[in-house]
């Protein structure tokens, strides 16, 4: 019922307070913490919709497998390359598998996961479920006894925000692998001492720190791809505008949820 | 099959709407709005576009809120009622979609499982195939059950969106524009499964339409929706008796000659 109302309230003609701009940016404000606090309320409430929480990790999985696959392992591969230089100008070039495992641990593997994941996953959520929208799918759900919000969007929320963190241990993985290879190739370092000398400068909380970044990104992702999806309006204009919303907005706020959680996280450490 | 064979059962009332109103902003949509229906009456709503027609089964079945007036529907007020009593009627109520709404991603098979597994968890699997068989047997169109829907014509889609909804045995119909868009063949065969519906499924339906003869063949009750109110309610030849200019272009547009509504 709450997808309808908010259509009667943007047709609405109104006096506003400020501007149409300024009035406009915090109503959407209000929507976005009506989203959020409606998920929160839906997802702890029986039944929980496991089958299609599953296929949508699955579908999360499968769509962005093979893309974080190649970047990560091209990301490991070129940090690598284009750290050599500057650590050997030093003498440094053994503190390679350091430098670069606290980089593609600490920040590379989240943000790059993310992003990917933002563009790919993110852009479909909003694209689907908009569709679903202006053909009446959604309503048609919902009159035939069935929540959407919690069959579509809660289950899409979840599955992308237990994903990320698996994805981005796997792209963690892959780049640290690619970098082994550039590093075995010039410096014919050993597996088993690469990674040793690796996990040396990693800590339990490097780990933690990235895993809760995943848990952040994942669940930003699935918000404002599911959000603007499930209120799109005006057609087809108005699918391809929430399918580019939802990436715009889930890359954005990946920056700024990245400024604000190494604040944090380095105030406890 | 002729709407004569369908009787209505009971005086008994399953929707009721006093002074219904609704306005988007200031645009006043529906403006006192009354209407009854009986069980397995079939009541046919014509108007222009952008009367309202379809706004008020969106309020009939709680996708829209009315602004205020009272909609009761088996004696309870859609607007009032808690989400799991709301949940609870819409088992009771059918809406057919103007442009069918099909899960596009899933198949006629998946379309129709769809709403049944999720709403009646007891059944087997043997009793949710043969209740799908079953209800697809009923709009015609048993070949199509593996099919996606991009692959069916407007008239199946249709046809599929109204197996949809039967197979949950509702007791209301409501019909968006069910003929809008399709060649009079097909809207014969439409017709004639409203007609079938409102027999076998002992329904009472709202039939939302533009096409009078869908209005002719199909409704107990024809009611003529202009500026928000009703203009008339009654038999189809009581309404079109009328000397109302809004109801006589209805039907010189229908049924007379073209001559004498174009300047040509």
């Amino acid at each position: 019922m709450e997808s309808t109302s908010k259509n009667s309230d943007i047709t609405a003609k109104k006096k506003y307070l400020i501007s149409k701009g300024i009035d406009g940016f915090f109503e959407d404000i209000y929507d976005l913490y009506q989203f959020i606090l409606r998920f929160f309320k839906e997802a702890f409430s029986a039944p929980v919709e496991w089958k299609e929480i599953v296929n949508q990790c699955y579908q999360v999985g499968y769509k962005t497998l093979l893309l974080v696959s190649v970047t990560g392992f091209i990301t490991g591969t070129v940090f690598t390359k284009q750290s050599r230089p500057s650590l050997s100008a030093f003498g440094a070039a053994s503190w390679l598998p350091s430098l670069v495992s606290i980089a593609i641990i600490k920040t590379m593997a989240p943000l790059i996961t993310a992003l990917i994941a933002a563009g790919k996953v993110g852009s479909n959520m909003g694209a689907e479920l908009g569709s679903m929208k202006v053909t009446e799918q959604i309503d048609a759900m919902e009159v035939s006894a069935t929540n959407p919000f919690k069959f579509l969007v809660v289950s899409r929320i979840l599955a992308i925000t237990f994903m990320m963190p698996v994805l981005v241990l796997y792209t963690g993985l892959v780049g640290m692998m690619g970098a082994y290879l550039n590093v075995h190739s010039n410096e014919l370092t050993s597996f088993t001492s690469f990674f040793i000398s690796a996990f040396k400068s990693i800590e339990f909380k490097d780990i933690f720190s990235s895993l809760f970044k995943a848990l952040c990104y994942g669940f930003t992702i699935g918000v404002a791809g599911c959000y603007q999806g499930y209120y799109a309006q005006n057609g087809t204009q108005g699918v391809g505008r929430a399918a580019n919303l939802a990436v715009v907005f889930s890359m954005f706020l990946i920056f700024v949820e990245e400024l604000l959680i190494v604040q944090v996280l380095n105030s406890f450490r | 099959m002729d709407k004569k064979d369908t009787q209505i059962d009971t005086q008994e009332t399953v929707i009721s709407i006093k002074d219904l109103k609704k306005s988007f902003g200031p645009l006043n949509v529906l403006n006192g709005v009354n209407l009854e229906i009986k069980k397995g009456e079939n009541v046919a709503v014509l108007g222009r576009s952008g009367t309202g027609k379809s706004v008020l089964i969106k309020i009939i079945s709680g996708l829209l809120k009315p602004d205020s007036g009272l909609v009761k529907v088996f004696g309870q007020e859609v607007d009032k009622i808690s989400e799991k009593e709301l949940q609870e009627l819409r088992l009771k109520i059918g809406f057919s979609f103007q442009n069918s709404a099909l899960y596009d991603s899933m198949s006629v098979r998946e379309n129709l499982k769809f709403p049944l597994v999720r709403n009646k968890r007891d059944l087997n699997d043997k009793e949710v195939n043969e209740a799908i068989e079953s209800v697809l047997n009923d709009v015609g169109l048993p070949q199509t059950i593996n099919q996606m829907p991009s692959e069916l014509s407007g008239g199946q889609k249709k046809r599929i969106g109204i197996a949809r909804t039967l197979i949950l045995k509702p007791e209301i119909m409501l019909y968006d524009e069910p003929t809008s868009g399709l060649d009079p063949i097909t809207c014969i065969e439409l017709n004639n499964l409203i007609l079938k519906v409102q027999k076998e499924y002992r329904t009472s339906s709202i039939i939302i339409t533009h096409d009078l003869t869908c209005a002719k063949i199909t409704g107990n009750k024809v009611a003529i929706l202009n500026e928000g109110k009703f203009l008339k309610i009654g038999g189809f030849e009581e309404v079109f008796s009328s000397h109302d200019t809004y109801i006589k272009t209805f039907y010189d547009y229908n049924f007379t000659e073209n001559n004498k509504i174009y300047e040509r």
